[in-house]
């Protein structure tokens, strides 16, 4: 079982590296996108920490709600969307079972993503870092080295989702910045420990 | 409010999206033109506040929706999920096919009529 203040620490840690990263993040998407994803996600970011910041959360289900729609609302590239909606279905997911088991919890996250980008793995999206991490953690053997590794494993291919579709081949070499910042997510994840309940 | 059904602008530029509606005006005094171009931070992105507003200001009741790119479109669609109207939304080609939609309105010409030459210019 997740509780609940597992799940904050690991909100905090995402938002501390999600501004630590702002920079980075925005170089890889200037090399397949606008640039704006690092600025985007830290615009979530600071938003976020304030939300999380008013009250005092004694259930999963309002936090990632509540996380889910600041990033609808404040983070403004398709990744808004896109986390929200994966922040809003797990937040569903957590509330219809109080219980859920993190990979579950995982994969309506990623369900909330596909429903709304409509993107399958190998279109070179935040989805080709979700869908292996998910593996893994269904069996216990995620390690941050993994997260990496699925990161650095979106530079072969080839767009066909998302702005950087737009440069075809040319989008080829380059990390996609959703998976990078996907990456961060899980990575904070393992530091906090919720994979450990 | 003097026809069926107003047109939703919703464009990653303010700009776009305003001066969209200025091109459709011209040939379309009669239809409801709402623009949604930016973020709230009117910067370069898609606002789901924005496009909510925009869809709940008419008074019309059925709303003819139009988007430049795909992140428009996701934040159009949970804006729809959540909208009392009813919005149909097109994978068309921006410019012309809004273009097209308040001409054929202001002429009143019947709603099938109107999606199928938008529809003929799907590009996404
Ligand atoms: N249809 C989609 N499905 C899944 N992920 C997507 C989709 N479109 C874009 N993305 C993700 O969003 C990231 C870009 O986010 P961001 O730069 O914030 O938005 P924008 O592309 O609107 O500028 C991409 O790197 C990719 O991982
Ligand atoms: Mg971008």
């Amino acid at each position: 079982m997740i509780k609940v203040e597992t799940a904050k620490k690991w909100l905090d840690l995402f938002i501390e590296q999600l501004l630590e990263n702002k920079v980075y993040l925005s170089e890889l998407d200037t090399a397949i996108g606008d640039g704006d994803h690092g600025n985007n996600m830290a615009r979530g970011a600071t938003a976020l920490k304030e939300k999380l910041a008013e009250k005092e959360y004694d259930n999963l289900t309002d936090l990632l709600k509540d996380t889910g729609m600041v990033m609808v609302s404040k983070v403004g590239g398709a990744s808004g969307p896109l986390y929200g909606s994966a922040f809003i279905e797990m937040a569903k997911a957590a509330k219809n079972d109080e219980q859920v088991a993190l990979a579950d919890l995982l994969q309506a996250g990623l369900d909330g993503i596909q429903k709304r980008g409509k993107a399958a793995q190998g279109e070179k999206t935040m989805v080709d870092e979700w869908i292996p991490v998910i593996e893994d953690v269904q069996n216990n053997q995620l390690t941050t080295e993994k997260v990496d590794e699925y990161v650095e494993k979106t530079k072969p291919i080839k767009a066909t989702k998302g702005r950087a579709s737009y440069l075809g081949e040319r989008s080829i070499g380059h990390i996609d910045p959703g998976a990078a910042s996907s990456g961060l997510l899980f990575k904070t994840m393992l530091k906090a420990g919720v994979a450990d309940e | 409010m003097s026809k069926t059904h107003g047109i939703l602008l919703v464009s990653h530029v303010p700009a776009i999206a305003d001066g969209l509606k200025e091109l459709l005006s011209q040939v379309a005094a009669d239809v409801t033109i709402i623009s949604a171009g930016g973020t709230d931070e009117n910067e370069i992105g898609t606002s789901f506040d924005k496009i909510s507003q925009g869809l709940e200001s008419f008074e019309e009741e059925r709303v003819l929706a139009f988007y430049d790119l795909g992140s428009a479109k996701m934040n159009l669609e949970m804006a729809m999920e959540v909208a009392t109207k009813k919005v149909t939304l097109y994978d068309t080609a921006f410019v012309e096919s809004a273009y097209t939609a308040a001409s054929l309105l202001q002429a009143d010409a019947p709603i099938d009529m109107i999606e199928e030459q938008v529809n003929a210019l799907k590009v996404k």
